[in-house]
């Protein structure tokens, strides 16, 4: 069993690309079972290419700059998610296609601006993270926006769940509406920075994502399936590291692969309609 | 007076759903709102709720606190939630965003759901409810928001004759406590037999007052009269100028 162990007791960078990964587990998976279960999961997705431009300005200004790249990621994370807002509530354009628009632009600015002066090398950073070269100014950020995304969650769980499942009523009683909507926005435009650190723009909203419809498989209660989310997640990030560790594959792929098998097998084989669970339904009851 | 509409006008896209209708409604009064399609009923409701900003004309309300059950709800049924987390939200002016359910809190949800006859549904997914049930458990949320003023459109459309009727004793509740009841409804045997007042509308007030009076054959018929086509032709209302 020592090779279970083993390449963490050895190596500080193998604890810290665990310790980056647990971090980015705990906040971005109960962003994306909101996400998800407000039937915005390829907000996500969205989002995570709209951050990229932001971080290609901060690449351009200062390198390989932590600081930089982050602070460039939400600046343009946030503009995107306002001006679709914006637009969203002052013309006669959706939401989607407000977002699909501003998302788009902000793709191909950014593209743009990597190509301009980064070399291929830097590109595949920004795409594809570096999780096996988290330096403590990484950690104690993906910390930092872990605990101020759980702290926010908590604060506004009531009209989050009510501007999910019944959004007028929560315009009837308060003017939450608008203030949770973007609120909700925001951590995920920040939880996909604190992701695109470690796993890279693309990979990012993978750790999001697919724990949260893996979960959707294990349980009925939004508690529950906050918790498997993010045990998934976890399960997930030390899978997947042991596993680029052992064959020498790339981390941030390796982790999002290892959530997508458990996502595959809670499909399958989930208590809570998953394909066994439709295909060999219990016996029914009498009443 | 619970509440006195000057000169409103209410519609979409300049077009009038509501046309310069004054009304005032007395406190702890129970009214029935009829007219045919189209009429402008429920856009009378999104109007008093605040939903619909008005295009013309005034809305006075006395009262503090307005519920409102819409005709067709935004709720998500396959969001996982139980129906005593769902029927708890009617608290919301008393927990607000942050604060907790305390005991009596969670004894007055039980006390709304036997009130509507839902006794032991507490912990079953709101997706697991039969339409009735849902309306059920929307009339429960209703009554913990303990609201003077409650405005239901079509209540009892699409439920059984059992269910409507014990709702309807819910409603009678209500207007023996002295709250203020709106509701729009399409059946006139349920209005002559159970609501006092009646507003009879096609997008103006065709009549308003004591039920027996405003449900005549002939209010009726000039109702009927309606056209429901927006003429885009249409020229600029003369009556909003003065």
């Amino acid at each position: 069993m020592i090779w279970l162990t083993d390449p963490f007791t050895e190596f500080v960078f193998m604890q810290r690309a665990l310790l980056g990964c647990i971090a980015i587990s705990l906040g971005a998976t109960p962003v994306g079972l909101f996400l998800m279960l407000r039937r915005m999961s390829l907000t996500g997705d969205a989002m995570a290419h709209a951050i990229l431009p932001g971080a290609a300005v901060g690449f351009l200004i200062s390198g390989l700059s932590l600081g930089a790249m982050t602070i460039g990621g939400i600046v343009a994370g946030l503009l995107v998610a306002v001006l679709t807002g914006l637009v969203a509530r002052a013309t006669a354009l959706r939401e989607d296609a407000s977002m699909a628009a501003f998302y788009l632009i902000s793709l191909a600015l950014g593209v743009l601006l990597v190509s301009l002066r980064g070399s291929n090398v830097d590109l595949m950073h920004v795409l594809f993270g570096t999780v096996l070269a988290l330096n403590d100014d990484a950690l104690i950020l993906l910390c930092f926006i872990t605990t101020g995304t759980l702290v926010t969650l908590a604060l506004i769980f009531r009209p989050l769940v009510l501007e999910c499942a019944d959004p007028r009523f929560l315009r009837s009683v308060s003017g939450w509406s608008g203030p949770v909507h973007f609120l909700f926005l925001a951590l995920v435009v920040v939880n996909l920075v604190a992701g695109f650190q470690a796993l890279g723009t693309l990979m990012a909203v993978g750790i999001m994502i697919l724990p949260a419809a893996a979960a959707r498989f294990w349980s009925e209660s939004i508690g529950g399936m906050l918790l498997a989310a993010a045990v998934t997640a976890i399960v997930a990030s030390f899978i997947g590291l042991l596993a680029s560790y052992h064959a020498g594959l790339p981390s941030g792929p390796a982790i999002i692969l290892c959530a997508g098998l458990i996502y595959l097998v809670s499909l399958g084989f989930g208590p809570v309609g998953s394909l066994a669970a439709r295909h060999w339904p219990r016996p029914h009851l009498s009443a | 007076m619970a509440l006195r509409l000057h000169d409103l006008t209410l519609g979409y896209d300049r077009h009038p759903a509501v046309h310069h209708l004054d009304l005032d409604l007395r406190r702890g009064s129970l009214t029935a709102v009829v007219g045919p399609n189209g009429a402008g009923k429920s856009t009378l409701l999104k109007g008093l709720i605040g939903e619909l900003p008005p295009l013309e004309g005034r809305i006075d309300r006395t009262t503090a606190r307005i519920a409102y059950l819409p005709q067709l709800s935004e709720v998500d049924r396959s969001f996982p939630l139980s129906v005593q987390a769902f029927v708890a939200m009617g608290l919301w002016h008393r927990t607000g965003a942050f604060g907790g359910l305390s005991s009596p809190d969670l004894a007055r949800v039980a006390e709304a759901l036997a009130a509507v006859g839902l006794t032991g549904f507490d912990r079953r997914p709101i997706g697991a409810l039969s339409g009735g049930q849902v309306q059920r458990v929307m009339f429960a949320r209703l009554l913990l928001q303990d609201a003077d003023l409650i405005l239901l459109d079509e209540p009892f459309t699409a439920i059984d004759s059992r269910t409507a009727r014990e709702l309807l004793l819910l409603v009678k509740r209500w207007h023996g406590e002295g709250r203020t009841v709106i509701a729009v409804l399409h059946d006139m045997e349920t209005v002559r037999q159970h609501f006092p007042d009646t507003l009879l509308m096609a997008r103006e007030k065709v009549a308003h007052g004591p039920t027996a009076q405003v449900l005549t054959a002939e209010n009726l018929f000039r109702a009927r009269q309606m056209t429901e086509a927006f003429d885009d032709t249409a020229p600029v209302c003369a009556r909003g100028a003065a």
